[in-house]
């Protein structure tokens, strides 16, 4: 079977004619025949029985369970208007906007994406996206690296363990090194903040849920002449007053929470903003807006000049297929929600989490373990925290990830009805008298 | 005059909402009260459905017609694709459940690695990387720690001068300096050039191949030879991966390391810019090295495996871009063994338009090409048109420009590569509208000097908007 | 376009007017018509000094983006700040208004040994 074949077999020994060729064989002969290779597949399949295989794949996942795991990947309420609009072709199967006049629709969607992340961030310009939040992160550490000419940087331990990953392993790349800010009870301790370092990255909220001091760090940053990098959630920043008040240089994360499925990982999409004195750092597209010939207003990729294809090894970075279709759901997203429902859906996230939390709190054995936090809290459990989560799990909740031998990190979001947390209470509860 | 969302919002206007106002109270510490309000626009959900089918009908797409750029495969996207990883299975589950809940998943991610070993000859594979260039960026990292563990100081890598510009970019991250060959006069590597630079000094050599000139590298078995005789690696960037599939492989062409791009060979949809994928794949000796975790089964069941001894670390949070990786798999399933009829059909292509335009326009290598070809605006440029004009003028026809300026070592070029996909109609009508213009060019210059005439916005001051940047809307 | 009298070029394009041992760096224009409509100017710091072939600031157009060299050893004395708001003197006015830097040199005449004089210059370019 020869799916999505565009020639006849007719037509194909004509073409060859015309080429001058009488056989595939002798387009090929020309490939060294030490070189030869067959492809050890099955055949190909029809789409009915794609369908069916897939289907059958995707069932093999339980989803039926409660949710209330986080970790960098969250479950909020998609409005159906994302699906509708991001599934249109015309969005789909475009190509990189390099020719303006037949990308209007995509450039503007994306000055449009910019916008919104500059105004939530307090910033002056954003980049079109990178591939998640935790590259956008390593790309701003090594972007503080270049700017200020020194190659160590402090890294809040708050931080996603993925993130810290992905961060040591881009400071490995170019040998910068990496000193870490502990925590005590969940929280970063500020000290030696130096002028040692290129930069200070602290989240916010934090992998844990707290609430960061991100006014003090602010201010050690200025003092130590260090940039400051925050990493945000999104739709926190609807509420909360941005990073850019607190003297951020930088503001970086991951746009998932707009409009984008969990999808096991991806695709999502890191943000990037920063201050116009470090624009031309930053890596990434930047679309622009200008005329054309007749006066029209009219977008288009600008600052070229820092990127790989004009560049080349003297580039900001490598970065060229970035996350193009999710930023249209998160502009999407934004446009529908507004300021308003972003603030309520995130105001909801936290009730429901305070909720939560105080409740577990009234079983013996349950303890709180970070006081001040958003959406996530770390609970001490009864018992071992992995034998605690098998059985949760087995009563249809996924109650939350391991921390350690005996802590797990718990999430809520306005997706978590209240009959949700009531049965985790109940289960939780029978559990802990087991 | 076109208006931004921002342009049409109302106070008080609501899109979605939630239930009562009444039963939130404020749970934040009082100094990180959000004062200022944002710009995110206050409009209807109809009015967000008008603004973006509005935008929707500015862009050009697959749909509306041919797309012959050279380097990206813009080969159809099946529409299954798109139904398959939408099914809720696989949208709705979280990277951080346990294993026994996304078996599915990791089921489908590990048949992914094998059939892409199997379409390339490596031995192993990760899915990690989220585009081209981050797999580069994995392979060279992957270069990096082989040398630090053998205890070997190599500092150089050696990328042709017709190179896509991530290669040197890339090198660059990982702490190497580049050493730039220029190809012969048959557009290729030289090995005279090669065997100049070669020495302990030489990590890798990073190559494409067939290169972007769309020719295959002859040489291939003697300047992995050499290479690997040098004791150091080659890299093999996948992005014409389309044109030889059950022909060779970067196996058998004796390369250790190797990107994919799914975005373009293997039809999951470019997106205006992404999200696309490169998986990079290893020879057994390097399999220590990828990042992790690498999926695994242990006979009963998958996981994700983290146990991998000088891993190189993570490149993204996560496993990688999973829903392009399901529309991936769904495409080499349906697919199977006839991607060698896609490669075989992709180079006949290539070689049938070349044929057909070569008469008209200046072809830089009058040889058999693989699945692209580059032409120059040379036979047109005594009434001062150049690769650029003709590139704007296309898009009056209906048709997406052609790559151009790139690679840099062929002079005003015009990279064409109609994939497998079009049809004769498609091809016949291409080289009817290339010719066209030909003769505009000489008949009517102006026609093309002032080209695009017909398309949503006009020629576009790309200077302005460098000098003054309007980066964002501000009220 | 008026070329002065006894300017001298490098390889790299810089081009050099000497008074004493203070010079006058720019880029020639023919650099400039490979680059295109220049969009941003990086200018190193007055005070600072440079070897000569160190790469002392960047100018970037629409298309391309390049460093520019030092034709000498030297420290910066000055810099042509109307460059950083309006790159665009470069295109306009090369070689009188357009300069990029003075430098004050200390091995003036070693320096310049491999610089062309103009006219050499341009027939090796083109």
């Amino acid at each position: 079977m020869y799916n999505f074949s565009a020639f006849t077999n007719a037509e194909r020994e004509n073409i060859l004619k015309e080429i001058g060729v009488d056989s595939f064989e002798e387009l090929f002969s020309h490939i060294p025949a030490k070189a030869r290779f067959e492809i050890d597949l099955p055949d190909g399949i029809s789409e009915m029985e794609a369908q069916r295989e897939l289907k059958t794949l995707a069932s093999k996942n339980n989803i039926s369970l409660a949710n209330f795991i986080g970790g960098g990947s969250y479950n909020h309420f998609i409005p159906a208007a994302i699906g509708t609009i991001s599934s249109r072709f015309e969005f789909i199967t475009a190509y990189t906007p390099y020719q303006p006049e037949i990308s209007q629709g995509t450039l503007q969607m994306i000055y449009e994406f910019q916008s919104m992340i500059c105004s939530l961030t307090g910033m002056d310009v954003a980049n079109a996206s990178v591939y998640d939040g935790a590259t956008a992160c390593a790309e701003a550490v090594l972007m503080a690296a270049r700017a200020k000419r020194k190659n160590k940087i402090l890294l809040s331990e708050g931080i996603n363990p993925e993130y810290k990953s992905v961060i040591e392993t881009y400071c490995y790349g170019v040998d910068v090194q990496i000193d870490y800010l502990p925590l005590i009870d969940f929280k970063t301790q500020l000290e030696g903040i130096s002028s040692d370092y290129a930069c200070v990255l602290l989240a916010m909220p934090n992998y844990y849920g707290t609430i960061e001091d991100i006014e003090k760090c602010g201010e050690l940053a200025k003092q130590a002449g260090a940039m400051f990098i925050v990493c945000a959630d999104l739709l926190s920043l609807s509420k909360i007053k941005p990073p850019s008040e607190f003297g951020a240089d930088i503001v970086v994360g991951d746009f998932q929470v707009l409009g984008i499925p969990m999808a096991y990982g991806g695709p999502y999409g890191g943000y990037m903003a920063t201050k116009t004195a470090h624009m031309r750092q930053m890596p990434g597209r930047i679309v622009g807006a200008s005329i054309d010939k007749e006066g029209k207003r009219a977008f288009t990729l600008t600052m070229q000049a820092r990127e790989q294809h004009i560049k080349r090894e003297r580039a900001t970075s490598n970065i060229c297929t970035n996350q193009g279709l999710m930023t249209l759901c998160a502009t999407v997203y934004m446009s529908l929600m507004g300021q308003n429902g972003m603030s309520k859906a995130f105001l909801m996230s936290i009730q429901n989490a305070k909720k939560l939390a105080s409740k577990l709190c009234q079983i013996e054995g349950f303890e709180l373990c970070n006081s001040e936090f958003m959406f996530e809290f770390v609970m001490k459990t009864p018992t071992n925290s992995a034998v605690f989560l098998e059985k949760m799990q087995e009563k249809g909740i996924l109650a939350g990830i391991k921390v350690d031998e005996d802590k797990i990190l718990v999430c809520t979001t306005e997706m978590n009805s209240e009959a949700e947390i009531e049965s985790y209470i109940k289960t939780a509860g029978e559990i802990a008298c087991e | 005059m076109n208006k931004l969302i921002f342009e049409k919002s109302k106070e008080g206007q609501l899109g979605v909402d939630f239930d009562n106002e009444a039963q939130y109270d404020y749970f934040l510490p009082k100094n990180l009260e959000r004062i200022e309000k944002t710009t995110l626009p206050e409009v209807s959900e109809l009015e967000v459905m008008r603004h973006f089918t509005e935008l929707s009908g500015k862009n050009f797409c697959i749909e509306k017609g041919f797309y012959p750029l050279g380097s990206c495969t813009m080969k159809y996207n099946p529409k299954v694709n798109e139904l398959v990883a939408n099914l809720e299975g696989f949208t709705n589950i979280n990277p951080n459940m346990p294993d026994n809940c996304t078996q599915g998943a990791l089921e489908l991610m590990y048949k992914l690695q094998e059939s892409l070993c199997k379409i390339t000859g490596m031995d192993a594979m990760t899915l990690q990387p989220a585009a081209g260039a981050h797999g580069e960026f994995c392979g060279m990292l992957i270069v990096k720690k082989y040398f630090e563990q053998l205890g070997q100081k190599r500092k150089k890598v050696i990328v042709p001068d017709s190179a896509h510009g991530t290669n040197p970019a890339t090198a660059r991250m990982c702490g190497f300096e580049i050493v730039e060959i220029k190809s012969n006069e048959k557009g290729q590597v030289s090995i005279e050039a090669l065997k100049e630079v070669l020495n302990e000094d030489v990590a890798a050599i990073m190559m494409t191949n067939p290169n972007t000139l769309g020719l295959f590298e002859e040489n291939i078995l003697e300047i992995s030879d050499l290479v690997h005789q040098n004791g150091s690696l080659l890299y093999y960037d996948g992005a014409n991966l389309n044109a030889i599939m059950g022909i060779t492989s970067p196996a058998k062409m004796g390369f250790d390391i190797v990107h994919l791009n799914l975005h373009k060979t293997f039809s999951t949809p470019h997106g205006g810019g992404g999200p696309g994928s490169g998986p990079v794949g290893v020879v057994a000796k390097l399999k220590d090295f990828l990042p992790v975790p690498i999926i695994d089964f242990d006979g009963e069941k998958y996981f994700r495996n983290y146990n991998i001894p000088n891993s190189i670390g993570k490149l993204k949070a996560f496993y990688g871009n999973f829903g392009v990786l399901v529309r991936a798999y769904t495409y080499i399933l349906m697919m199977g063994n006839s991607l060698k009829k896609v490669s075989q059909d992709a180079v006949m292509s290539a070689n049938y338009l070349k044929e057909k335009l070569k008469n008209t326009y200046h072809l830089h290598y009058d040889i058999t090409c693989m699945h692209e070809f580059v032409l120059s605006s040379k036979n047109q440029s005594e009434s001062g048109v150049h690769t650029i004009n003709i590139a704007k003028r296309m898009m009056d026809y209906g048709i997406h420009p052609p790559t151009v300026y790139f690679p840099l070592i062929a002079s005003e070029a015009i990279m064409i590569e109609p994939t497998e996909s079009e049809s004769k109609d498609v091809l016949d009508n291409f080289v009817e509208i290339m010719e066209k213009i030909a003769q505009e060019a000489k008949e009517n210059p102006q026609l093309v000097l002032n080209a695009p005439h017909s398309t949503p916005v006009l020629k576009i001051d790309e200077t302005y908007a460098a000098r003054n940047p309007d980066l964002r809307y501000t009220k | 376009m008026i070329v002065p009298e006894g300017i001298l070029c490098t390889k790299s394009h810089e081009y050099v007017i000497h008074e004493g041992d203070i010079c006058t760096i720019g880029i020639t224009d023919y650099a400039v018509e490979q680059l295109g409509d220049i969009v941003f100017v990086e200018l190193p710091e007055v005070g600072t000094s440079f070897e000569k072939g160190e790469p002392f600031g960047a100018i970037e157009s629409v298309k391309a983006a390049s460093e520019v060299y030092m034709p000498m050893t030297g420290e910066i004395v000055e810099i042509n700040e109307p460059l950083l708001l309006k790159p665009e003197i470069i295109n306009n006015d090369t070689y009188s208004e357009g300069w990029l830097i003075k430098v004050k040199a200390s091995s003036l005449d070693k320096d310049l040994a491999d610089a062309l004089e103009y006219e050499d210059y341009k027939s090796e370019v083109e």
